[in-house]
């Protein structure tokens, strides 16, 4: 994508936003924190679940994908301001649609992320467009493990 | 206390609870690891911004409701976790300061299809500041064991 503003934004334009392993150690150390239920912090009570086994916090994977973003908009604000074009002001995210834990992700996977534009539209506020992606997570095995939508503010280019 | 099935959570039962604090040390943690942009991690910087000051990543929001979801309920429920999220809002800044409250509406309950050992159970999460507005709603299902057929009964 050339440019960041809304409107060099694409329907249809892909992009995989990079990988993440989730270690045993994350794993419990985000469910201490957030999500504290058995089958985020024991094996035993993991392998008893419906799960099969230990996994991690469907907040901590998708967490784990608005990181992941976040890296990937950053380095494409550095090459942006490296060709010396002007940035576009950061947009705020609005909402989630359709969020899906399709299967659970085990310490030691690895989780690549992608993201897809579904939807675009302009706002009544003419500095900002909103932007809906589904964004997907695939393990090593290339299984989908998770998939949302999402609508956030993105700054037009303007006059 | 003793624990709780999918037969303790008929529809329409409406509760609220947690007192989660807000500080801006929390916000800057999750920031710090999940999702590093200026308005949540640099207050100073957060004010040049649309957020108009220090906010906390909307995901930071949805683990803190997990976090009172599982200090009320979940960690005495029989859960069995979940499938999904079908609607999930942000619809107010939460800033350092906050103090957070849950409100669960229990929508619907049922039995799986597949696994009639589990029960469906769908809530829709309203996610409180200490000025009675909503900053986040949540809505989805959970898998909650039976307790005709799940551990006995106490």
């Amino acid at each position: 994508m050339k440019g960041l503003y809304y409107e060099d934004h694409r329907l249809g334009a892909t992009a995989t936003i990079g990988s993440h392993e989730f270690t045993r150690e994350a794993i419990l150390a985000f469910a201490r924190a957030y999500d504290p239920q058995p089958f985020h912090l024991d094996d035993a009570a993991g392998a008893a679940s419906l799960f099969g086994s230990l996994c991690a916090s469907g907040w901590h994977t998708v967490s784990v994908c608005m990181r992941l973003l976040v890296d990937f908009r950053a380095a494409q604000r550095v090459a942006a301001a490296a060709r010396g074009e002007p940035l576009p002001a950061p947009g705020v995210g609005l909402g989630v649609r359709d969020l899906r834990w399709i299967a659970p992700v085990r310490p030691g996977d690895v989780i690549t992320y992608s993201t897809r534009i579904e939807s675009m539209r302009e706002t009544k506020r003419p500095q900002w467009g909103i932007v809906g992606y589904r964004a997907g997570g695939v393990d090593q095995h290339g299984r989908d493990v998770l998939s949302f939508a999402s609508q956030g503010l993105v700054a037009r280019r303007g006059r | 206390m003793d624990k709780l099935y999918f037969e303790d959570f008929p529809p329409g039962e409406i509760v609220e609870y947690g007192d989660m604090p807000v500080t801006a040390e929390a916000i800057e943690e999750f920031a710090r690891e999940f999702d590093p942009q200026p308005f949540h991690l640099d207050a100073e910087a957060a004010r040049r911004t649309i957020a108009g000051g220090q906010i906390a990543s909307g995901w930071h929001t949805a683990a803190m409701l997990m976090r009172m979801n599982c200090d009320e309920f979940l960690g005495r429920t029989a859960s069995q976790g979940a499938p999904g999220v079908e609607a999930l809002d942000w619809l107010k800044p939460v800033r350092p300061g906050d103090r957070l409250r849950a409100r669960r509406t229990t929508l619907s309950a049922r039995a799986s299809r597949s696994r009639p050992a589990v029960g469906v159970v769908e809530f829709l999460f309203e996610v409180v500041n200490q000025s009675s507005q909503i900053v986040m709603t949540q809505k989805g299902a959970a898998f909650i064991l039976r307790r005709a057929t799940g551990e006995a009964a106490p």
